[in-house]
């Protein structure tokens, strides 16, 4: 076939899904890369918001810098401020100080979360304000093009990790409940519904509430673990994950 | 009456020996700031000492974050929560606030930065005063921006610019940085309070529903998260909307020129200076923030001596008054800027005259003496009546 021959292919036309009401369809499609688990967040994220019938009207998104942070930032339709790189969780203790009545929710990467911005996360569950955080961790500096981050796993090869990760990735739900916050899981998007639960119960628990969620990169992180389609993670997750309360009952034998 | 009338109409008329780092904070309180986030430093700390204690008595908020990044940061997300919203710190915390500070430039955040400057670089003479951060208050954040930046030299000007500070953030929708120094900050003199309905507050203008909030005039309204307007707030580059578009050029040049014309083409609107002129000076001194005590004080020794000098005393840095400095260039053949620091605002003042600027700089932490900006008015004063010698 001849590379510069253009298929005519169907117009693009969106399903009237009954969750596109919470996005700014304006600006649709998404400019995540084929195979990103960002959309299976978002779409938890809105089920979720759904299922409780909040008014997107009280709650407001803060964001960072990365892939992630695009997430309700700008698709979620909703009052949204996208800050600078790593100091999310900080713009969102400020917002909840003055506006207590509304759900501030912070949806941002690992590299915000527990990179560059770590302190803040250590110092809000401490503080055990009242907002969400969702982390979703991709492994790896995504949008920059596969950067290793503080989440990589040990012995990965990224972009600036060539001879594979000498270093230790860091367990973000472990610090942040040993910090103090109310509530902390950690799902896959391979986990959808119980996901979706979770996040059900972090916009309802009063106090400091977080999710790690691990999510692909096909692209920026696939193509260095040879991992380049979305379903090479979600058989990984399905296959690696544990539940905690199994986890409990395993030796770290087991569980390594 | 509400909490913060009731509270601050006890200080109506009263005189009172306060430090210039609690005046500032008082300032903050009577222009209706409601929300201070800050780290303690030296030699900033009893500004946010005097937030934490009376912020929640004038139905306030008080938070103290974990660092100087985080300060600014929850300062920012409480102005579009609806705050009047200060942080406080010094050289150092200020460096840190560098990036959120052109954050809120770019979103065009009002708010207040005070900086009680100290001897750097790094962490320098800690507890010394000096005025350092001049350039760094003018060009920290990296691109195109302009900004305000006032000095006072005063206690009693501690509370009123800190006023006036927060009345040009919101007229501007800009981050106003009021540069004290440790000199003014931990200066304790008498202060009076004026009464509490006599202040003029700016109020903060706010969209009609619909309107846009990031254009379509020089100086746009503002919105508040919770209203339902759906706003997004970003520092990358947006159009009039506020929804971002980084890569269309003429979306980019539009939004900053608009941002650095809002305030240069207001320049003499926001622009205040303290002026003393005498018939047939040929010497100016130029001189702001604690600096300007000592020199003014020359100024009047040297007159009493028989030298004509006028004396300009900057009250706003920036934008820089142009036109102030062109006249007292016009009436002078020299201009002398004592200043705490190694010649930042004196390079600023060359950019306005022809005449020679002279730089009477001193750092490592202690102010200039009245004898010392006077011996140089002499020696310069000298040369000029005997251009031989």
């Amino acid at each position: 076939m001849d590379d510069t021959t253009i298929i005519p292919g169907p117009e693009r036309q969106l399903k009237p899904h009954r969750l596109l009401r919470f996005l700014r369809q304006e600006i649709l499609p998404t400019a995540f890369c084929p195979g990103c688990g960002c959309g299976t967040v978002l779409n938890a994220f809105a089920q979720a918001v759904d299922d409780l019938a909040i008014d997107p009207k009280d709650m407001v998104f803060v964001t960072g810098i990365g892939c992630s942070s695009w997430i309700p930032s700008p698709y979620f339709k909703g009052d949204t401020l996208h800050t600078t790189h790593g100091r999310p969780i900080a713009f969102a203790t400020g917002v909840k100080i003055m506006r207590p009545d509304l759900k501030v929710v912070v949806i941002a990467g690992d590299g915000d979360i527990a990179g560059i911005g770590g302190n803040h996360l250590i110092h809000a569950a401490r503080r055990n304000i009242d907002i969400t955080v969702l982390m979703v961790n991709n492994w790896n500096y995504g949008m920059t093009g596969g950067q290793v981050s503080p989440t990589t796993p040990f012995g990965v090869p990224t972009t600036t990790t060539p001879y594979a990760n000498v270093e230790h990735p860091l367990e973000a739900a472990e610090l942040v409940a040993a910090a103090g916050a109310n509530y902390v899981s950690r799902w896959t998007t391979y986990h959808v519904f119980p996901l979706m639960e979770s996040i059900q119960t972090a916009l309802q628990v009063e106090g400091f509430s977080f999710i790690e969620i691990l999510s692909q990169c096909p692209v920026s992180y696939g193509k260095m673990v040879d991992m380049r389609k979305a379903s090479d993670f979600l058989r990984y997750y399905r296959d690696q994950s544990v539940r905690a309360h199994k986890a409990r009952e395993m030796s770290a034998e087991e569980l390594d | 009456m509400t909490q913060r009338q009731t509270r601050l109409q006890a200080f109506e008329n009263r005189t009172l020996f306060l430090l210039g780092d609690e005046a500032a904070a008082y300032g903050a309180l009577y222009a209706g700031c409601d929300f201070f986030a800050g780290y303690p430093i030296t030699p900033a700390s009893e500004i946010a000492e005097v937030m934490s204690r009376e912020l929640p008595r004038v139905d306030g908020y008080y938070v103290q974050m974990e660092d100087e990044l985080a300060s600014i940061s929850a300062v920012i997300g409480a102005v579009w929560a609806g705050a009047k919203g200060m942080t406080a710190t010094s050289g150092p915390g200020f460096s840190l606030m560098q990036e959120n500070i052109g954050y809120a430039i770019m979103t065009e955040t009002p708010c207040v930065i005070v900086n009680v400057q100290r001897s750097g670089p790094s962490t320098g003479q800690a507890t010394k005063p000096a005025q350092g951060d001049v350039l760094q208050a003018r060009w920290g954040t990296h691109g195109d921006h302009e900004i305000i930046a006032l000095a006072p030299s005063s206690v009693q000007e501690c509370f009123e610019l800190t006023v006036e500070s927060f009345n040009l953030a919101e007229k501007y929708r800009i981050p106003v940085i009021l540069l004290m120094d440790g000199e003014i900050g931990h200066l304790r003199e008498s202060i009076t309070f004026p009464p509490f309905d006599e202040v003029v507050r700016e109020e903060r203008r706010l969209a009609d529903p619909d309107a846009d909030c990031f254009g379509g005039e020089p100086v746009p309204p503002m919105s508040h998260f919770g209203e339902g307007r759906f706003i997004h707030v970003t520092g990358s580059t947006h159009k009039a909307s506020g929804m971002r578009d980084v890569s269309t050029q003429s979306v980019h040049e539009k939004l900053v020129t608009r941002l650095c014309r809002k305030i240069s083409d207001a320049r003499s609107e926001i622009t205040r200076v303290e002026q003393d002129v005498v018939d047939g000076a040929r010497i100016g001194v130029l001189a702001y923030g604690a600096t300007a005590r000592p020199a003014q004080g020359a100024v009047l020794e040297a007159r009493r001596q028989g030298c004509a000098v006028d004396f300009l005393r900057l009250i706003t840095l920036w934008p820089f008054p142009e036109e102030a400095v062109r006249r007292l260039a016009g009436r002078v053949e020299m201009i002398l800027v004592p200043e705490m620091n190694l010649g930042q605002i004196s390079r600023e003042v060359e950019r306005f005259t022809s005449r020679p600027v002279v730089p009477i700089s001193k750092i490592g932490g202690v102010a200039h003496t009245v004898d010392e900006v006077l011996a140089v008015i002499l020696s310069n004063g000298a040369r000029i009546e005997s251009p031989v010698g």
